[in-house]
């Protein structure tokens, strides 16, 4: 770390006051690169660490925040046990929340590979922009363009339903498009509209980080699959597929932790409530519910940290299922 | 690259669109239309007084109404412009912290040698991982006892530093400055945070570019954070007020549209003069390895 000072400490004259001054400023530059990554861990442990640590404390008690801290009462984890055994509205959104990570998760990647793929063979000097165009809804305000869908979802003069009822007139579309507007509030409507509006928003996304997977391809895989007579499904199938994996899994995994985190569609798409009979509630709303609205925060803790283990697992059975492929292969 | 032309195989229509990929290019075509029509229809609605946006067929072009909506918003929402200007500094002020600090932190990593350096970084990278909704009912708490709700401060400083920045950071550095530049300005006797101000900040213009894109835009579209901090309507950054448009009596459809359209535009605008910038910073850390 001193090495470079040497030479200016031994030509100038060594001098008693002059080489004080240069050891301090060489203890100074041993300290600097501490001094620089300060600042991030101190945000993180006031900001991240504390209130994780704390979080995990809070959810072993029972307390009303009103009352002071004084007014804990220790309780072990009689929270986490009423939670998994008789919180219903938990189970609720629970199950909302994985059905939602389903239903918007998997056709994101079903459509984001193949339109990657696409994407990077052909399009020539259009790409960037039908990317770009792709990739836009991710970078929106979720709150400004969940309620402009909330708009379009209107059961009456909605813009959604104007355009089902344009496509039912065609002859094919018909015969599974509803005849009648859809009451998107209705509750076995509300998750398929959540979903809809997840899956857009980040299907673009997903096809951003596939394309730039494959832009890592050697071109000449592609030339030789080519020559060898191999068809676009061909070279996609066992090209494409194979080398992408460890992205798969990646953006897979990606989707879970997001999908099952899910809060601010659903939380605006219902207004804040949930929908009629909770019905596009997640289980982060949940969460939100039981701390700021019943002001039970032992509770709420205890599902964060529930939702936390859930989603560890997936991931972890994630991890099993895709990523382990990896390593045979 | 082979310089001899060969045959295309097996192809007949060598030239030219194959026609199975005509079929491809209308639905990715389609699908694009459909990314952009809320967009669309979010500017449309907000020219249009809310009786025309509930007619049928519902409007497709501009109508004159954006007056009325704008009124309408600012009677509901009668701090808009507060909040829209609290948005902006809470999202600049993030901005410049964080560009402060991250290539600071980013610049210490690719630089430095230093003991534990290592395990510091793989600390950093590893906070990625923590969600952010467990910290979310302490952190409301803590803010309470620090007496910071309602202050910006709540949302400023948590997000002051972010490990992907410095993770952007250390990257660039570590590959666009090279150490024998640094190397001579300390012989020359310059002090280690001069050399960051005189040569390193210089020199990392378009990193600092693309995590400021990013910051801002994170910051901009941040929803959870005031939600549980900011009290008062005075207070509100821009989504918050947005959402409270919802709810209580009839809901002005013209108005939400009109400023989700404010608060979307910037963004637009920053994507299109940055796209290929924003997409390379948001997807730095996927495409690391």
């Amino acid at each position: 770390m001193s090495e470079p000072l040497t030479p200016e400490a031994s030509t100038a004259a060594p001098t008693a006051p002059r080489r004080k001054r240069t050891n301090l400023r060489a203890r100074l530059r041993g300290w600097a690169p501490y001094l620089f990554i300060s600042p991030f861990f101190v945000i993180f442990l006031v900001f991240g660490l504390f209130p994780l640590l704390f979080s995990v404390y809070l959810s072993f008690h029972r307390w009303e925040p009103a009352a002071g801290l004084s007014a804990m009462n220790w309780v072990g984890f009689e929270n986490y046990v009423y939670i998994v055994l008789n919180d219903d509205w938990f189970h609720k959104s629970l199950y909302n929340t994985g059905w939602m990570a389903i239903v918007s998760g998997l056709p994101q990647h079903l459509v984001a590979l193949p339109l990657a793929f696409f994407l990077h063979t052909a399009f020539g000097r259009w790409r960037n922009t039908v990317t770009g165009i792709y990739f836009l809804p991710f970078i929106t305000s979720s709150v400004a363009i969940s309620l402009v869908f909330s708009t379009l979802f209107s059961r009456d003069f909605g813009v959604v339903n104007a355009s089902i009822a344009q496509l039912a007139q065609l002859p094919v579309f018909s015969w599974f498009l509803p005849e009648q507007n859809i009451d998107w509030g209705q509750p076995q409507y509300t998750k398929w509209m959540i979903s809809f509006v997840v899956f857009w928003r980040y299907v673009g996304w997903n096809t951003v980080l596939y394309l730039s997977a494959m832009q890592t391809i050697p071109k000449d895989l592609f030339e030789a699959a080519t020559m060898d007579g191999a068809t676009r499904w061909q070279q996609f199938r066992h090209v494409v597929l194979p080398l992408l994996r460890p992205m798969i899994f990646f953006a897979v995994t990606l989707t879970i932790i997001g999908n099952l985190q899910l809060f601010e569609e659903p939380f605006i798409l219902t207004g804040g409530t949930g929908g009629i009979d909770q019905a596009g509630k997640t289980a982060a709303m949940h969460m939100y519910a039981t701390a700021f609205v019943d002001g039970d925060f032992g509770t709420a803790s205890a599902v964060a940290w529930l939702l936390f283990m859930l989603i560890a697992v997936v991931t972890w059975l994630n991890n099993k299922l895709l990523g382990q492929k990896e390593d045979k292969a | 690259m082979s310089t001899i032309a060969l045959p295309t195989p097996r192809r007949g229509h060598s030239k030219g669109i194959h026609p199975s990929q005509i079929v491809a290019y209308a639905i990715v075509l389609a699908g694009a239309v459909l990314m952009l029509a809320p967009f669309y229809f979010m500017f449309i609605f907000a020219t249009h007084s809310d009786r025309e946006i509930l007619s049928l067929p519902p409007p497709v072009w501009f109508g004159d109404h954006f007056d009325d909506n704008l009124k309408l918003l600012l009677e509901r929402l009668p701090h808009w412009w507060h909040n829209l200007g609290w948005s902006v500094y809470v999202a600049l002020a993030v901005t410049a912290a964080n560009l402060l600090l991250c290539s600071l932190a980013g610049y210490a990593f690719a630089m430095f040698e230093f003991r534990y350096k290592k395990q510091l970084f793989l600390f950093v990278m590893g906070t990625m991982l923590l969600p952010s909704f467990v910290g979310m009912i302490p952190t409301a708490l803590i803010m309470s006892w620090l007496g910071w709700m309602n202050e910006p401060k709540a949302l400023i400083v948590p997000a002051a530093c972010g490990a992907l920045g410095i993770f952007m950071m250390r990257q660039y550095i570590a590959s666009a400055i090279p150490r024998d530049l640094l190397d001579a300005a300390r012989i020359d006797g310059c002090s280690e945070f001069g050399i960051y101000v005189r040569i390193v900040l210089p020199l990392i213009g378009p990193a600092l570019g693309t995590l400021g894109l990013v910051t801002f835009i994170a910051s901009w579209n941040n929803f959870m954070g005031p939600l549980i901090v900011m009290r008062d309507m005075e207070m509100y950054t821009v989504p918050l007020a947005l959402r409270s448009l919802q709810g209580t009596g009839q809901t002005p459809w013209g108005a939400i549209c009109a400023g989700s359209s404010i608060a979307v535009l910037p963004l637009l605008v920053m994507f299109a003069l940055a796209s290929r910038r924003l997409i390379e910073g948001l997807t730095a850390g996927a495409v690391k390895a």
